[in-house]
């Protein structure tokens, strides 16, 4: 109960990973994964659904031991001090792990009685907590009349009970709609802004590029990339779209475009998409060069790269989250009007 | 201490569900008088008891035992239930002592167990049942029936624990139902095929059922010559259950203790 949401002592990582390693029976789930996550952050562990970041989680919040391979959180070795790490951790998982034969208000105060918070002071910080997250209304209803979003607040905030210094989040937006998100994604803010350290796993690009100060790329149980969403994005380079007004000026738009950025333009009916390795092009440098070669255009956009593109070029594979969840697609903003206004 | 406060914290928890569930409430009181009618007049009216006696009089401490074992079917669904949900993997990431979360929950079950079988007794005495043996043997029968249940309580928990899910354990609960008719619980044992006879008389449960029938006074006692748990009830009853819990009880909290998957 010592440090109240505050990040810990000094410069020492929140939690520190070095060769982790997991197997269940034949299956390699973690071969030898590190990281280090700096106090009072959000660290991002981005993957596609099985790459390892939930044994992640499990392994750090104790409830399951490492095969090989050493990890502290808080300070604490999670193997010799476990009941150290629970003191320093809050877990929300992929479930919405409550009660729902009970109300929001009784979930919070029976788990805060279970993690000793004393009858008393359970009573008083779950009032507080729903009155901060602003579940009052709904507190004294049972948790099976809640929406999917509710649900997973009431999750959120009972993984708060004890002001954890590290809070693990696996997946916490994983099935909501983005009104929903948009409210976890606030919580997650306003703690970190606290001092708390949050480890998000996510297979949403968008959401690690939303809230993290720092993203590790997982993928077979190990981390492939890691840095800032900025420097992860660098990597990439950009794209360059352009849509002509007929067949005529395809050939003219190429050319121009090959001198322009050094990259490869791909045809597709009357759109052409280019690869830029490093920075584009501005848009008011495009249409005045295609202008002055005599090309009609009906559009012309520069595509920043997404995280999306980041995880295709590591590993040569999509993430598979596809366009359906409305996650990774939301990636994939055209800054059409913004890189015009700011050129 | 820490145990016995999460014991209350769970006890408290069941209580909840049943206030915001009026209509289990209204089960659990009207369930037992029920099964005292249904079983004690219906095939009262065609069972004939050893040794003579009233059919209800010989029903009840088997309607006693069975309430024990439904504590196993329970357990079993409200853990994998948490299970499933992940209610007990937050419990595990928590500081809670893990040995205290199954034996705050079967010790909780317990007591609710307790209430239930009072009701029930009140249902039997209204229809003609009687603890013939005074205060302190109906009292050793009220303890051998707690004991009972809280050794069934430990055994669902386990089960709850290895479940794949809460499916699952709902699909299997109601096989206690059978387990329990496979015994001298309803019917005497006497006018079974010999290898049916073997099975229904080395389940536990015929061992508790005829020990609650001697320590109340109520008739199907065994002759002598009959099979030892039979005759010597309490002692089997004992017996079975510190061997179930000597089992039950390391496994369940090594299950629960030990990191799963």
């Amino acid at each position: 109960m010592g440090n109240l949401g505050q990040p810990g002592n000094g410069d020492s990582p929140a939690v520190s990973v070095h060769g982790l390693r997991k197997r269940y029976g034949d299956v390699e789930a973690l071969s030898g994964l590190d990281l280090t996550v700096a106090p009072g952050t959000v660290h991002g562990l981005l993957g596609p659904n099985g790459a390892g970041k939930s044994t992640v989680v499990r392994i750090l919040s104790t409830l399951t031991r490492a095969t090989a391979g050493r990890a502290t959180v808080a300070g604490h070795d999670v193997a010799a001090r476990p009941d150290a790490v629970r003191e320093a951790i809050g877990l929300a998982g992929q479930h919405a792990a409550v009660d729902e034969k009970l109300t929001g208000r009784e979930n919070l105060r029976i788990f805060g009685r279970l993690a000793r918070l004393g009858r008393r002071g359970a009573r008083h910080r779950a009032d507080d907590l729903l009155e901060r997250f602003e579940l009052t209304e709904a507190a004294d209803r049972l948790v099976g009349t809640y929406s999917g979003g509710m649900r997973r607040r009431i999750d959120l905030i009972a993984s708060l009970l004890r002001a954890p210094a590290v809070l693990f989040l696996d997946e916490p937006t994983t099935g909501l709609d983005p009104r929903s998100r948009l409210d976890i994604w606030a919580i997650v803010r306003e703690l970190v802004a606290e001092g708390t350290t949050v480890l998000l796993t996510t297979q949403y690009l968008d959401e690690a590029d939303q809230l993290a100060s720092a993203v590790a790329v997982v993928d077979r149980g190990r981390v492939i990339a890691e840095g800032s969403p900025a420097e992860l994005k660098a990597r990439i380079g950009s794209h360059v779209d352009v849509e002509v007004g007929g067949e005529a000026d395809l050939a003219g738009a190429v050319a121009v475009l090959e001198r322009l950025t050094g990259g490869r333009p791909a045809v597709e009916d009357l759109r052409i998409v280019t690869g830029v390795p490093g920075r584009a092009p501005s848009v008011p440098r495009l249409v005045r060069e295609l202008d002055a070669a005599g090309v009609a255009v009906q559009d012309v956009g520069v595509r920043r790269p997404s995280l999306d593109d980041v995880f295709l070029t590591l590993t040569g594979r999509t993430t598979g989250t596809g366009g359906a969840d409305g996650g990774a697609t939301g990636m994939r903003r055209h800054d059409r009007a913004k890189e015009g206004a700011t050129a | 201490m820490i145990v016995l406060a999460d014991g209350l914290t769970l006890v408290e928890r069941k209580l909840l569900h049943l206030r915001h569930q009026p209509g289990t409430l209204v089960a659990m009181l009207v369930m037992p008088a029920v099964m005292v009618v249904l079983f004690g007049f219906v095939f009262g009216s065609a069972i004939k008891v050893p040794g003579g006696g009233n059919y209800r009089e010989y029903l009840m401490p088997g309607l006693f035992v069975m309430t024990g074992v439904f504590a196993l079917s329970s357990a079993m669904v409200d853990v994998a239930t948490d299970q499933g949900r992940g209610v007990t993997d937050r419990l595990r990431s928590m500081p809670t002592a893990r040995a205290a979360v199954p034996v705050g929950q079967t010790g909780a079950d317990t007591v609710t167990g307790l209430f239930g079988l009072l009701i029930l007794m009140a249902s039997g005495l209204a229809f003609g049942w009687r603890a013939h043996h005074g205060l302190g043997h109906a009292l050793g029968a009220i303890g051998v029936l707690l004991l009972f249940r809280y050794t069934m309580s430990w055994v669902g928990t386990y089960l709850g624990l290895i479940m794949p899910s809460a499916q699952t354990a709902d699909a299997l609960a109601p096989l206690t139902l059978p387990l329990s008719m496979l015994s001298n619980a309803f019917v005497p044992t006497d006018g079974m095929p010999g290898w049916l006879r073997v099975v229904c008389e080395g389940n536990p449960l015929s061992a508790a059922v005829a020990a609650c029938r001697s320590l109340f006074g109520n008739p199907g006692a065994a002759a002598a010559g009959g099979s030892w748990p039979l005759t010597h009830p309490l002692a089997a009853t004992l017996l079975w259950s510190a061997f179930l819990l000597a089992v039950f009880v390391p496994l369940s909290v090594r299950r629960f203790t030990r990191a799963g998957l």
